[in-house]
């Protein structure tokens, strides 16, 4: 089971309120868990990465057990400890903006 | 009794703002979608409960809402904007060549006589259409496929198609406008388009009377004379009478001829509405002073009108989609701020009154009559 966390903009279009859990065939990675969390809300597509080119949008970031993953390759083993559910995978929007 | 409806696109969410006919007491709905950018909520004349609504933002880019129910329940339809084949390149800032890329929808307009089927006016300028409700986009590439394309620039805001006017007398006239490269106009449901910039002039320019490249505000038609054009530019507040073959100025006693918005009175062609602001450099109006000014001749003699409205102090702005009418027999006129307030008048703009002064800024409004 995978634990994502999102920034408050993506839970107001997945309607809901605290982290979502999931369940991921095969090695949890960027891409697979990605894949899962935008097949449970498919509005969620477009949002964090880009629809063209699955790429993650510029200012959105992955973070997860203290680390900053943005810069991971998208099939890259998420650790251990996110795979398992202990810490959670974070979709965090970037400081910029207002 | 009839009853008016609001919607509100603010910097950080939407609202929906209703009211009986008599518009003296409002409620306010929202903020639907907080923290997004909404550019524009619009609600389809063939059945006035359904809205669309465009969010976007720096971070997550865009999303489309739909509602069945008049605003009260929202869910999310299709963000899928791809142009069609080679996007190509226009030019940049720097007269460079840049590709196409999508960054957001700026304007939505519901076609007049069915509720499925929408077009969004999007930045990098283009036409797209969904004949399902929005759950699916394509674009109308005759419009960036026209042989000036190429040379189009964006304005200060981006390049953005803001401007969708449908033809209820010939299904198959569009007019829209983009910033900065003028107005244009299809014949043909949206097969081939043409510049309908003649008799625009535009000091910016190398060659002020070119055939594109001119700053289009806003554009505003009444339904009953689909030939009749009136248009807010970056400067100058000019008039069509020939569904924008030609165009001529009619600022005429403005205080100052620069401004965002433009609308014309439900029931008097002939009267018409624009916002002076004081310059492109000061984007608020002059002295302090928030005026609506209304021709009851089409132009070039205008009046100031505000009771009601701040004349001291004053110095926000009133962006391009943001003045709308109603239709009730004593016509509504609305608008909203960069301030945040929604100003209302319902006597077609003798006087004034403030629906709600402390929103986010505003990025459009639009009002629905409603049995």
């Amino acid at each position: 089971m995978i634990r994502i966390l999102l920034p408050a903009h993506l839970r107001m279009l997945a309607q809901v309120d605290g982290e979502v859990q999931l369940e991921v065939e095969g090695r949890a990675t960027q891409r697979s868990v990605l894949d899962a969390l935008e097949g449970r809300f498919p509005t969620l597509g477009g949002t964090i990465r880009d629809r063209g080119t699955g790429r993650r949008r510029a200012f959105v970031r992955f973070f997860a057990c203290g680390e900053d993953l943005s810069h991971e390759p998208p099939d890259a083993p998420l650790p251990d400890a996110v795979a398992t559910g202990a810490e959670p995978f974070l979709v965090v929007g970037a400081m910029a903006g207002g | 009794m009839s009853k008016v409806r609001v919607l509100v696109g603010t910097r950080k969410g939407a609202f929906v703002l209703t009211s009986d006919g008599g518009r003296k007491q409002w409620s306010i709905g929202g903020p639907h979608f907080a923290g997004w950018d909404i550019y524009h909520v619009k609600g389809s004349p063939a059945d006035p409960n359904r809205l669309y609504a465009s969010l976007s933002n720096g971070w997550f880019g865009q999303v489309i809402q739909r509602s069945n129910d008049g605003g009260t329940s929202w869910n999310p339809v299709g963000n899928q904007f791809v142009y069609d084949g080679v996007p190509g390149t226009h030019q940049w800032y720097d007269g460079t060549p840049r590709p196409w890329e999508f960054k957001r929808v700026w304007h939505l307009e519901p076609s007049l006589t069915d509720p499925d089927t929408v077009y969004a006016g999007v930045e990098d300028a283009a036409l797209f259409r969904s004949s399902d409700g929005g759950e699916t986009w394509g674009e109308v590439s005759g419009l960036r496929k026209h042989g000036s394309g190429s040379s189009w620039q964006p304005g200060a805001g981006g390049m953005c198609l803001h401007n969708i006017i449908l033809d209820a007398g010939d299904p198959q006239r569009i007019f829209i406008a983009i910033s900065a490269a003028g107005a244009f106009r299809t014949d043909d449901g949206g097969a081939s388009w043409r510049p309908i910039n003649r008799g625009l002039k535009s000091v910016g320019l190398p060659k002020p009377d070119a055939e594109v490249g001119h700053c289009v505000h806003h554009m505003a038609m009444h339904p009953s004379r689909p030939a009749v054009l009136f248009m807010q530019k970056h400067w100058d507040v000019m008039r069509s009478d020939d569904a924008g073959e030609a165009w001529h100025e009619v600022s005429g006693n403005l205080p100052t001829d620069f401004g965002f918005v433009i609308d014309v009175h439900a029931h008097e062609p002939e009267t018409i509405y624009v916002v002076p602001i004081k310059s492109d450099s000061e984007h608020f109006p002059p002295d302090g002073k928030l005026r609506v000014y209304r021709s009851r001749t089409g132009g070039n003699e205008w009046e100031a009108l505000t009771r009601g409205l701040p004349q001291e102090d004053c110095y926000v702005n009133v962006l391009r989609d943001a003045m709308a009418v109603d239709s009730l027999e004593d016509c509504g006129v609305y608008f909203g701020t960069t301030g945040g307030q929604v100003y209302a008048s319902a006597d077609a703009g003798d006087s004034w009154a403030p629906i709600v002064r402390d929103l986010p800024g505003v990025l459009s409004v639009e009002v629905q009559t409603l049995p």
